[in-house]
């Protein structure tokens, strides 16, 4: 076994990278992979609550950088998928006391024993962000159609293609889909457009992330909801699947329903 | 089509993802040039005199873009040159 390691970045904070880490996790441990994950966002460690590990860990990143546990101590085994582990971030030290050649370090040990290590970059430009890409296989951007969310993604899109660890490819976040057919939100198209780079998957704003992350249960664990789905076909396209973009219909309002009926085929 | 059913509806169609997408275009040249719209102006206007220092160009119909190749910018030219007016000199 040699894991593909990834990172998941994003430009502007708060798009959906612990989200995106966790229910690819979720999403590859589910189809039978074995990943581990590391939250690389030292100072405010968020993958452990979003997977409901919080309670079980005992040491951390920082712990085996500087040599006060195993490395194998600090991976938290996942309960509900055998195959699922997490390396979490330490909380109450500063993200200088790892290096970038550290997370190489620590990754190439992990490499044999994983098929996918999984690294939930902090948003920006520092150091959290250099730690996290140094060992990236392949780094994936999330971003929101917004136009704040988009422009910081065109600058990490940049610096990831000077760190050469491009080219990224693009997650497109919180799609609301009655915003866009109003004409009120930028269209996967228009993104991909302005960005030019390649899109590997498309989210739908969904209130069940909230909810699982309420309960600790990604919500990749639950494939009939739509985040879910989204999630589990980037899972699929990650292991070099060629599956068709999901169309992200919204249920219809009744007026939508109803001028359907007066024109049937139009809309 | 179905506008006149969202008026009924009391909702506002606003579009405002033109204007998104409009915007955006210009901070991603600004950002990735590291030019500032006034720069890019300026560089146009100096590009232009520098050239009628040489040829006699249609000045209305010139066109200088900064488009976008892939994640390449490329500043693109279109300058109309006038008929030799058999020089005098
Ligand atoms: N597709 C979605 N639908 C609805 N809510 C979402 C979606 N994706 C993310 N969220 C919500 O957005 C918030 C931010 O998500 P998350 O913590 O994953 O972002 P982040 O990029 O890791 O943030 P930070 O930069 O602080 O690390 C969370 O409250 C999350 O539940
Ligand atoms: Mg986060």
């Amino acid at each position: 076994m040699s894991a593909t390691v990834i990172t998941v970045t994003s430009g502007k904070g708060g798009v959906g990278k612990t989200t995106t880490t966790a229910n690819l996790a979720v999403a590859l441990a589910a189809g039978g992979q074995k990943v581990v994950c590391i939250d690389g966002d030292i100072g405010l460690r968020n993958l452990d609550v979003i997977l409901g590990l919080e309670n079980r860990i005992v040491y951390d990143l920082v712990d085996v950088v500087e040599g006060r546990c195993r490395l194998k101590q600090a991976m938290i085994r996942d309960k509900r998928l055998q195959e699922l582990y997490l390396i979490p971030a330490a909380q109450t030290r500063d993200k200088n006391a790892v290096s970038p050649s550290d997370m190489v370090r620590l990754t190439d040990d992990l490499r044999e024993e994983f098929d996918w290590i999984l690294i939930d970059s902090p948003a920006g430009i520092e150091r959290g962000f250099r730690n996290s890409v140094a060992p990236a296989d392949t780094v994936l951007v999330v971003t929101n159609p917004e136009v704040s969310a988009v422009r910081d993604a065109d600058r990490i899109i940049g610096l990831i293609e000077s760190e050469e660890k491009g080219p990224a490819k693009l997650i497109l976040n919180r799609v609301n889909q009655e915003m866009v057919k109003r004409g009120d939100m930028l269209t996967p198209a228009d993104v991909l457009e302005l960005l030019a780079v390649e899109l590997i998957g498309i989210v739908p704003e969904d209130d069940h992330v909230i909810m699982s992350s309420n309960r600790g249960q990604p919500v990749a664990l639950d494939p009939k909801t739509r985040a879910g789905t989204a999630f589990h076909h980037i899972a699929r396209r990650l292991k070099g699947e060629d599956v068709p973009f999901m169309n992200l219909e919204v249920k219809e309002d009744i007026f939508q329903k109803l001028s359907r009926l007066i024109r049937p085929g139009g809309n | 089509m179905a506008d006149w059913l969202a008026w009924l509806a009391g909702k506002k169609t606003t579009k405002s993802a033109g204007a998104a997408k409009d915007r955006l275009k210009l901070v991603l040249i600004n950002d990735r040039t590291d030019l500032t719209p006034a720069e890019l102006e300026s560089m146009k206007n100096e590009l232009l005199l520098v050239i009628s220092r040489y040829i006699e160009i249609d000045s209305n119909a010139v066109r200088i873009d900064m488009t976008q190749e892939g994640r390449q910018q490329r500043l693109l030219a279109d300058i109309p040159i006038r008929a030799a007016s058999r020089r005098t000199r």
